[in-house]
């Protein structure tokens, strides 16, 4: 078996962003983080569409919201922490709340941005971008569907919050073939006694918990939820129908990102159990990208675990 | 400036201010002291200033302003009515579920309105955004943001205006309100954000003063701010909060509540007095 390659998304983002450049006229701002949110390759090809707002996350996200109401398209970057968490305010009422056409693109989602500590690990966004109408909080599981989603972003009227991540993960779908949808989530693996629905890097973990549990006779359907708003109601709802149990995984608190949405749906359409692998309500810290993913539960290990606990709840 | 061009500000603004105090007293809510401070600016810019055309709201070539200071809606509401964007009957549902007319500014469904604002410090930076936008476009297009001089205690509205130095963004002129109460007591008691001349020239801005109520004067101050070339002007406008009311000038008590219906009448008789 060849080796699977692996990338950070956000690499796979500013990849997209120089290659895009090309062919659509944008422009792209960053808060002093150039060289980490991949922006500056994207600098280095195009440096007259790109304007550093120096540590100003609030008013580049105002700005952005400037440019958009002037009829272009603005990709503000910075990390998740603050473009979502410090500029909260500015991005719904700037952008969210006259419904604005600016691309936000939040690396360092998570707390896979290891070694930095919990002021960096951004685990609250789908949260509390999620609460903002009309915006799209897009979450893709590679390279391949990052770089799917930046283009579908540009074509797409509205704003948008794409979450991207500092970790290399495995590179799972096929770059020629693949389409992003809005609201559509994507089946990886077909299953019929529990659904395992992840979101970013727990995607490629979910279909590892599958594995286990085919192991020991368990069917495991494998789902990713990139489109974290809108959500695939549809999907949710067939899982729950067709399955009868689910399990959510995600890099972010359990309260309020793909659990959250995931569980709304089910118990609003057609209730089953739902259990929630994520960040366990508390604050990231320091440590190596391995050591903390399972310090923090974010494992395969666990996903099965929850599964079985689930199937046994049916 | 020619005595027409003046006579007419002068009813503009007068009916500017008829518009605040009309929305305010139906409302019952509203914030009149510094909707009235800034009504003789509104007029000199949407009558003398400003490209804009009020049969096409959304024009691409149009000037933009944006009233950071948000609050002050209802005079924004006056002139846009005045200069025909809606019907001035329109101004009597101010902050009405039925009306598009919003507690504070909103850019989607209010005709003439060029950014969202209310939150303070947030619209100075929009202004920003669209300077950027202009001369990417290559437009001669220029953006006027109205910014409070209490919103300047926001920290946003300091990075704004490195963002407009280091861009040299000279198509951008900010005009600071300078009346010198907010909600709580005087801005200098509050906590002081003077001095705004020092403040802007450190920040490399272009720094002209007017006063705010001589239409003399803001012409000379506007004519400053277009021939700077290289770098952002902002007008410090000083005016009088609540002007043109005897009873609500410099009141700070007159900053967020409406006048009664005797208040409303005198208040009425007070501006058609002054024509």
């Amino acid at each position: 078996m060849a080796d699977i390659i692996k990338q950070a998304t956000r690499e796979a983002y500013g990849n997209a962003l120089a290659e895009f450049g090309e062919k659509y006229d944008f422009v792209v701002l960053d808060a002093d983080l150039a060289a980490a949110t991949k922006t500056g390759t994207f600098k280095k090809k195009f440096p007259e569409r790109f304007f550093d707002c120096g540590i100003a996350e609030g008013n580049m996200m105002s700005v952005a919201a400037g440019i958009a109401a002037s009829g272009r398209i603005p990709f503000a970057s910075s990390f998740a922490m603050f473009a979502a968490g410090r500029a909260f305010e500015q991005v719904r009422n700037s952008i969210g709340y006259p419904h604005l056409n600016v691309k936000i693109g939040a690396t360092h989602a998570g707390i896979t941005v290891g070694e930095d500590g919990a002021t960096h690990q951004c685990l609250e966004d789908l949260a509390v971008m999620r609460t903002i109408p009309g915006m799209a909080v897009i979450q893709p599981m590679d390279s391949v569907e990052a770089r799917a989603v930046v283009e579908w972003a540009i074509n797409y009227y509205g704003p948008v919050y794409m979450r991207f991540g500092r970790f290399a993960c495995p590179i799972l779908l096929d770059r020629d073939s693949y389409k992003f949808e809005l609201g559509r989530n994507v089946r990886l693996r077909e299953g019929t006694d529990v659904t395992l629905i992840g979101t970013g890097l727990m995607v490629s973990v979910a279909l590892d918990a599958a594995k286990l549990l085919a192991g020991e006779g368990i069917s495991a359907r494998v789902v990713n939820a990139a489109s974290i708003k809108p959500i695939d109601e549809a999907d949710v709802i067939a899982a729950a129908a067709e399955t009868g149990a689910i399990v959510t995984a995600e890099e972010h608190n359990i309260i309020g990102g793909l659990g959250s949405a995931v569980a709304e749906v089910v118990t609003a359409n057609r209730p089953c159990p739902v259990l929630r692998v994520g960040v366990e309500d508390r604050f990231g810290k320091s440590g190596k990208v391995p050591v903390l993913l399972e310090e923090f539960g974010l494992t395969a290990a666990n996903i099965a675990d929850k599964a079985r606990k689930a199937i046994s709840m049916k | 400036m020619d005595q027409a061009t003046l006579k007419l500000l002068k009813e503009k603004a007068a009916n500017i201010r008829l518009g605040v105090l009309e929305g305010i007293h139906a409302a019952s809510s509203g914030h009149p002291g510094g909707s009235l401070s800034i009504a003789d600016i509104l007029a000199y810019l949407y009558y003398v200033e400003m490209n804009v055309n009020p049969a096409d709201p959304r024009w691409q070539e149009r000037d933009r302003l944006v009233l950071s200071k948000g609050h002050t809606a209802p005079a924004l509401y006056a002139v846009l009515a005045e200069k025909g964007f809606f019907p001035k009957d329109e101004l009597k549902k101010l902050r009405q579920a039925d009306s598009f007319l919003q507690g504070h500014c909103e850019m989607k469904h209010t005709p003439g309105v060029d950014m969202t604002t209310g939150s303070l410090g947030l619209g100075v930076s929009a202004a920003c955004g669209m300077a950027l936008a202009a001369k990417l476009d290559k437009s001669p297009r220029r953006v006027y943001a109205i910014v409070g001089d209490g919103e300047t205690e926001e920290g946003q509205v300091w990075e704004s205006a490195m963002f407009a130095a280091h861009y040299g963004l000279d198509n951008l002129c900010f005009i600071l309100d300078l009346n010198g109460l907010q909600i709580d007591g005087k801005i200098t008691d509050v906590i002081d954000p003077t001095p705004h001349d020092k403040k802007f020239e450190a920040f490399n801005w272009n720094v002209i003063e007017a006063d705010a109520h001589d239409f003399e004067s803001l012409e000379k101050a506007f004519a400053a701010a277009r021939a700077c070339k290289g770098r952002p002007s902002v007008i410090i406008a000083h005016s009088v909060k609540g002007k043109g009311v005897s009873f609500m000038e410099n009141q700070v008590g007159w900053h967020g509540s409406a006048p009664n219906d005797e208040q409303y009448a005198q208040a009425v008789a007070e501006i058609k007095a002054s024509l």
